[in-house]
């Protein structure tokens, strides 16, 4: 039982991490109905502003999450102006292999100047506490508390403020809201400003738990969160929370209870099973198909 | 490149350079409308095919180079079927790839006395494409009610499932994967294949289930309301494109002589589709083009060291940004088009010139 205990932290500390990166896929697809492929690299790149502030500039924690944010944050911004703006009326494949082949630049333009896996320090004090058995880390609290915080927060703002409600809004009428006087490519901007500042946390918890960090790690960890996305029905905010946690939790416990390398085919058969019952994601409508 | 064919006598040329560019357009012309010349090239091709390594005309290395291309346009072809002719987002064609290579390297390296593995290996390909065909008729199934972004997860899945599948097998080398294949594939037999997947997927697009295919795309309830078996026609596009996908697998098995599971994963899938929506949806000349302009750009680049990966996706973005619907979106060369429909597409050209009205598509 005390196994079980240990193992759910895990799934936690996981589940958050692919739910931080989940929302950045379902905020861009709920505003433009486009596949960010991009975003997985933008968590590396995230995790790599955290080596370089944390290493190079040798910064503390928070300065780093803070630098590792904003950075990835304006990066996302640049890339949706430059890459995405062009073709935001192409067809929508056109979109998407944009942000494949964005995401092909971002994991080696890294590549450069980073051929080998590097090292993180590690940034924060941990001490473990051992509570009936289980063991408990402060990284892995802080990790869990800091990211359920900033879903709660993304939840406020999308539900209270004017431009969370902005963002409802083009995402239920991309054509007619712009016309109301709600500028566009800001609230655009905005979401992906969000949406990859969340991913780049993502990235800097990662590298805090997992220390070593290559350039090709975005790729299975986006693909993954882009299935949590899927799974609670993509451009369902609440749905990438959900997912994120589900997929984390199914992939620690394979790991936990039966031989690991199982781990990746129990979890995707599970999600094939799950969307032949609920074709649209835990919490996502279908969309109904007018001819 | 279905491009009119007014005579050129009427226009005056303005400079010598028009003039010279009008006299060009007419030579093209004339090869692309006389199709008596198609069999004579793929003839010419053949004998290339078999001359070029017999007599050493180019080196090994160039050669390898287009044994890659003729891979690649089977695969780009193939997934062209299902990206482009049927509108859906197929991520996961690595995975048929690896079936196919798979099935017959274990032919190979197991099963047959290694004296007849020369002989039976277009067998062990064709076994090859049939083991991805199966396991394509699967897929096909949850295609039937999911669609977009949710078949694109399923293929997704099936990508990794297939990779974890084999990496937990132990008989076939597990995640070690199998070394020691015979180098079977030669120039002679990419291009029997290459022609063969082209010939047979372009056939297919213009039958009857092709027309079908590209109905779903258009709008699937209407072709569903007006009388096109849309089940059928999705197992039978995600059939066939799983046969030719296995089939590049054999032969990419029996070129690289080392398979494992990591060669199949998700970065190789995304390769294919780089080709396809490079060359253009819909179009088997797109994807011929595709695959040649990638590969050859890949090797053009190796200079640049490093650089070269981060070049390629540059030029991909631009391209996107520029031409977003892929060097040949939707349009075909003329040898590829059957009579009857060059016929309809001018008789519907003309009819738009003097209406002016009704769009033309």
């Amino acid at each position: 039982m005390t196994y079980f205990f240990q193992q759910s932290l895990n799934a936690l500390q996981l589940g958050s991490i692919y739910a931080l990166i989940a929302l950045g896929y379902t905020m861009v697809y709920g505003i433009l109905t486009m596949i960010n492929f991009a975003h997985g690299d933008l968590f590396m790149v995230g995790a790599f502003f955290t080596f370089i502030a944390a290493v190079l500039l040798g910064l503390p924690f928070v300065p780093t999450l803070l630098v590792s944010m904003i950075g990835v944050a304006l990066l996302g911004v640049l890339i949706e102006r430059v890459a995405y703006r062009p073709l935001r009326n192409a067809p929508r494949v056109s979109a998407v292999i944009t942000a494949l082949g964005v995401g092909l630049f971002l994991e080696n333009f890294t590549l450069v100047f980073y051929p080998y896996p590097q090292h993180i320090p590690q940034l924060i004090q941990n001490t473990t506490w051992n509570i009936a058995g289980v063991s408990i880390s402060s990284l892995q609290i802080i990790i869990i508390l800091l990211s359920v915080g900033m879903m709660i927060m993304l939840d406020l703002i999308v539900r209270k403020t004017m431009v969370g409600m902005a963002m409802r809004a083009i995402s239920w009428d991309k054509a007619i809201i712009p016309l109301m006087g709600v500028p566009l490519n800001l609230i655009v901007s905005a979401t992906f400003a969000l949406g990859t500042g969340l991913g780049a946390a993502a990235g800097t918890m990662y590298a805090l738990a997992f220390p070593v960090i290559d350039p090709y790690m975005g790729i299975l960890i986006g693909w993954k969160a882009f299935i949590s996305a899927v799974v609670g029905g993509i451009g369902n905010i609440r749905g990438a929370m959900i997912g994120g946690f589900i997929l984390g939790t199914v992939e620690i416990m394979v790991a936990a209870f039966l031989p690991s390398t199982y781990r990746d085919f129990v979890a995707f058969a599970l999600l094939l099973v799950l969307l032949i019952f609920r074709p649209y994601g835990i919490l996502g409508k279908p969309r109904p198909q007018k001819v | 490149m279905i491009m009119d064919n007014t005579p050129s006598s009427t226009s005056t040329p303005v400079s010598k350079g028009h003039a010279l560019l009008e006299r060009w357009k007419m030579r093209w012309d004339r090869i692309a409308n006389n199709r008596k010349i198609f069999p004579i090239v793929l003839a010419v091709g053949f004998i290339l095919s078999i001359l070029v390594p017999k007599f050493g005309l180019v080196n090994e290395y160039v050669q390898l180079v287009i044994i890659y291309i003729g891979i690649n346009i089977i695969l780009t072809t193939s997934l062209n079927l299902i990206n482009g002719y049927m509108g859906e987002f197929s991520v996961g064609h690595a995975g048929f790839m690896a079936v196919g290579a798979y099935v017959s390297a274990i032919f190979t390296t197991k099963l047959l006395p290694e004296n007849l593995e020369a002989i039976y290996f277009p067998l062990v390909v064709l076994a090859g494409g049939i083991g991805a065909a199966l396991i394509g008729l699967l897929v096909s199934v949850p295609s039937f009610k999911t669609r977009g972004d949710y078949l694109a997860i399923v293929t997704l899945a099936f990508n990794m499932i297939v990779k974890s599948v084999i990496e937990n097998i132990e008989v076939i080398g597990g995640p070690r994967g199998i070394p020691g294949i015979a180098k079977l594939t030669t120039l002679p037999w990419t291009f029997f294949w290459t022609v063969l997947a082209i010939l047979v997927i372009r056939n297919f697009v213009y039958s009857n289930y092709g027309r079908g295919v590209q109905a779903i795309r258009e709008d699937e309830i209407a072709s569903d309301l007006m009388g096109v078996n849309t089940n059928r026609v999705k197992l039978l596009a995600f059939t066939l494109s799983s046969f030719f996908a296995g089939v590049a697998g054999a032969l990419f098995a029996h070129v690289l002589q080392f398979i494992s599971p990591k060669v199949f994963d998700i970065i190789k899938s995304t390769d294919v589709l780089i080709m396809v929506y490079l060359g253009g949806i819909g179009s088997i000349t797109g994807s011929i083009l595709g695959a040649t302009v990638y590969t050859v750009l890949l090797e053009v680049l190796r200079p640049f060291g490093m650089w070269r990966m981060v070049l390629m996706p540059l030029m991909l973005v631009l391209l996107m940004i520029f031409r977003p619907r892929g060097i040949m979106g939707l349009r075909e060369f003329r040898w590829l088009i059957p009579g009857f429909d060059l016929y309809a597409l001018k008789y519907w050209r003309a009819k738009k010139e003097v209406s002016h009205g009704t769009p033309a598509s």
